[in-house]
């Protein structure tokens, strides 16, 4: 039997098919995956070689990044599951997250009126990575249960959680801008 | 050899030699090398028992280089041709050094993207000069080892983005280094640090020096060093701790900022003076020459000093708040905090670092060294010579890529800190009838414009079958390699054509002009070159050999049938016996031939291997 790169994540390293993820199972894999395939290992090796070694760590990575991300897990979940991910945008329709991506838009562009703008849109930050946490836990619940009708309420939350993860590196790039102007 | 370190363990393995390979600062202000000896790590001193060289380099009028304490002493005398701080131009652009640099050189304009300054031995590249430096150390090292080295790991600042690396390992390579791995200075010191102290857990890494800041967060985890995040800045250090001091000292003595290249240097040579002597009085004396040559005598004190730079040390706090919100973790999580970098011995920076963290920061390892010695540790697993250690480190990128889209937006490819090396696939098309090739800017940076963020380079495609537009679908893959290196390749997926891709580097030597230096650097000592050159690929062919027969006697026959394994001891001994000749084409081609008739069998031990990796944990187990 071969090392297959086709095989899915969960199968690579070793762990259950759900978006519940034992972190540190998942880590413990990675690391004796990676011990066996990367890079460092291959330094003084052929060509050859370290074209593999290099293909396999980078396949391994991915595979941890994705399974390691809520958002990027379930998205994998779903597409595992037979969800297709057009990359038209689906229109939000649930007026309290409207109403909560409105005020963090506007405390975003009122962080330069703050005494100290870099801390401001550090709490903003902060503040979005609680609100993704939250969406995390809702996604976790509808994830658990093979309800098609919970499947597509699922694919809504990984939307909105898709909304937050843009919010935050937009936040993150004025956070950098704020530095460089420092 | 990677060949020898998948056997199981308990089999006998030929005994191989141990290689020697070493580990390198390359220090904005002072260099050093480093290497294992007897199982210790330690760096090596020149004749005169000095282990810090000075990163200057004096270019002579009889085209000769002065390099190290020689060169230093000269800095304010012949200011124009002796290069002090060539780091903080690696892989820069003119306008970045005029923006950033304090009384810099005499620059070239030249339709090249790599500045050169001018110098009585003619016109030389922060590259070439950063490869004068590697030259000396290459040599101290192998005086002092008393042979030919495998191979080099050289630090870099975490926080160096690809042209700065790439600029790094062009050096090197101009320096006659086998580079083995570009590491992160912050990840060698944890290598030196955590195998020392044999820490687990989280710890940071606050390294500031001359020219660099980095901060890293690493989890230690039995050997293996896995980097959370790192964030920095490449343009702060000591230095502009100096240029602050420095030009404190003008506007006291009032002398006008157009002072010539021999006073500031003298200023900043002042200045560092007084700013390490505060680090232990509470003022300290200062005496600057005017250009009327009437001196100005004052007082510098603690204080004063503290309201100059506090600006300074607080621009290296945002990065650490970063790197943790990065790390996904907060303060009270981390350990321990490693201090690196000569700059950290100023006390107001490790009080700021100690508000901080809200923890005294380490600082009795040598902050000097401890880069060299875990680039020493990192170069000796690499080059083969500890097949059973599990030192592993798993490094991140330091900043986000991304290509330019409409508009002059950036879109991000892959993020910062994601761990590599890493590859992301994108699919373009044409939008022309016949259109046969495109091009793509690739960006390095946080921000949305391209104007905010680093140029890296800009890919041509060519070769595309020419079809209607929007038909052709071509992908593009964007690789980043274990040395933080970016490789791109393309291919139109209809008809599988492989793009021919080139590639105009922003702020780099592209590949040409780097062999020209070298076959230059080569013509001065061709003979010396061409035997140096042979006995470099009869060790290679030898390694070879001694691999392959190894892992032939390990798992051969459970790999290869008969006919497979009868081409393959066929290529072998043809290999044999020209490795004795001294045809150095003829061995490589010797090798690549063997190589292509073991690929089969390269690839089915990997996958064992990888198999054997994940054993004892079946998949059904989870699934029933």
């Amino acid at each position: 039997m071969s090392f297959d790169l086709s095989s899915d994540y969960f199968h690579l390293f070793g762990i259950p098919v759900s978006f519940s993820v034992d972190t540190g199972a998942l880590m413990q894999r990675y690391r004796e995956l990676q011990q066996v395939v990367h890079p460092d290992r291959f330094a003084t090796s052929s060509e050859q070689e370290r074209r593999l070694s290099l293909q396999y760590a980078t396949h391994i990575n991915e595979g941890l990044r994705v399974l390691k991300d809520p958002l990027e897990r379930a998205r994998y979940l779903l597409q595992l599951k037979g969800v297709q991910w057009d990359d038209e945008q689906t229109t939000l329709s649930d007026p309290e997250f409207l109403m909560q991506q409105m005020e963090l838009r506007e405390s975003l562009s009122e962080v330069r009126e703050q005494s100290d703008p870099v801390e401001a849109v550090a709490d903003i930050i902060t503040n979005v990575d609680a609100i993704i946490q939250e969406n995390t836990r809702l996604l976790e619940g509808l994830l658990q249960s093979e309800d098609l009708d919970n499947l597509d309420k699922a694919k809504l939350q990984v939307r909105k959680m898709q909304f937050l993860q843009k919010m935050k590196s937009e936040a993150e790039s004025l956070e950098a801008k704020l530095e460089d102007e420092l | 050899m990677a060949l020898l370190q998948i056997s199981e363990p308990g089999q006998a393995t030929a005994p191989h030699q141990h290689r020697l390979a070493i580990g390198i600062d390359l220090g904005t202000t002072n260099s050093l090398v480093a290497s294992v000896r007897s199982g210790l790590a330690e760096t090596l001193a020149d004749d005169a028992g000095q282990h810090l060289l000075p990163s200057v380099v004096r270019y002579m009028e009889n085209g000769s280089t002065l390099v190290g304490q020689l060169a230093k002493e000269a800095a304010a005398d012949d200011a124009m041709n002796t290069i002090v701080s060539v780091k903080r131009l690696m892989g820069r652009g003119i306008e970045d050094i005029r923006k950033n640099e304090f009384g810099s050189y005499e620059f070239v304009e030249q339709d090249t993207t790599v500045p050169r300054i001018h110098t009585v031995a003619g016109d030389v590249s922060a590259i070439e000069v950063s490869a004068e430096i590697l030259k000396v150390l290459r040599e101290r090292a192998e005086k002092t080892l008393g042979d030919e080295l495998s191979g080099a790991v050289i630090a870099v600042p975490a926080y160096f983005d690809e042209a700065q690396r790439q600029a790094t390992k062009d050096a090197a390579r101009l320096a006659g280094l086998n580079v083995l791995r570009l590491l992160n200075e912050p990840t060698a010191a944890a290598v030196a640090y955590g195998l020392d102290k044999k820490a687990d857990g989280i710890i940071a890494i606050y390294d500031l020096g001359g020219g660099t800041f980095d901060v890293s967060i690493l989890r230690l985890n039995r050997g293996v060093f896995e980097v959370m995040a790192t964030a920095g800045d490449s343009a702060l250090g000591g230095d502009d701790m100096d240029m602050l001091i420095a030009r404190w000292f003008m506007q006291q003595a009032g002398i006008s900022d157009d002072a010539d290249h021999a006073q500031i240097r003298r200023l900043m040579r002042e200045a560092r003076r007084a700013k390490e002597a505060l680090t232990e009085a509470e003022t300290v004396s200062v005496a600057v020459e005017r250009k009327d040559a009437s001196v100005w005598q004052g007082e510098l004190t603690r204080s004063v000093m503290h309201e100059l730079i506090d600006a300074l040390i607080k621009k290296t706090i945002s990065p650490c708040r970063r790197a943790l919100r990065d790390a996904g973790i907060a303060v009270g999580d981390v350990e321990e905090v490693v201090m690196v970098g000569g700059s950290t011995r100023v006390p107001r920076v490790r009080e700021q670092v100690e508000a901080f963290f809200k923890r005294p920061p380490l600082v009795d390892i040598d902050p000097d060294k401890v880069v060299a010695v875990g680039a020493a540790i990192q170069a000796d697993v690499l080059a083969g010579n500890k097949p059973d250690e599990e030192m592993l480190l798993l490094d991140v990128i330091p900043l986000s890529l991304g290509l330019e889209t409409m508009g002059g937006l950036v879109e991000k490819l892959i993020n910062r800190n994601t761990t590599i090396p890493v590859a992301r696939a994108q699919e373009f098309t044409t939008y022309k009838d016949g259109q046969t090739a495109m091009s793509i800017h690739v960006l390095q940076g946080e921000r949305e414009m391209v104007q905010d963020c680093r140029s890296l380079a800009r890919f041509s495609l060519r070769d595309i079958p020419p079809m209607v537009a929007g038909a052709a679908r071509i992908r593009v893959t964007f690789q980043v390699d274990a040395d933080g290196l970016l490789n791109v390749t393309a291919q139109e997926l209809t008809s599988g054509v492989q793009s021919r891709i080139e590639v105009k580097p922003s702020y780099g030597l592209e590949d040409a002009e780097i062999e020209h230096m070298l076959r230059d650097s080569m013509e001065h000592a061709k003979d010396d070159m061409d035997s140096r050159k042979l006995r470099e690929q009869q060790v290679e062919g030898e390694r070879v050999i001694e691999a392959l027969q190894s892992a032939l006697q390990t798992d051969g026959d459970q790999y290869l049938d008969k006919a497979e394994r009868e081409l393959i001891e066929q290529s072998l001994s043809e290999l044999q016996k020209i490795n004795l000749g001294e045809d150095v084409e003829e061995i490589k081609d010797a090798i690549k031939h063997l190589e292509k008739t073991c690929s089969a069998y390269v690839e089915r031990r990997m996958n064992s291997s990888i198999q054997n990796a994940m054993s004892g944990h079946s998949v059904e187990e989870f699934e029933s």
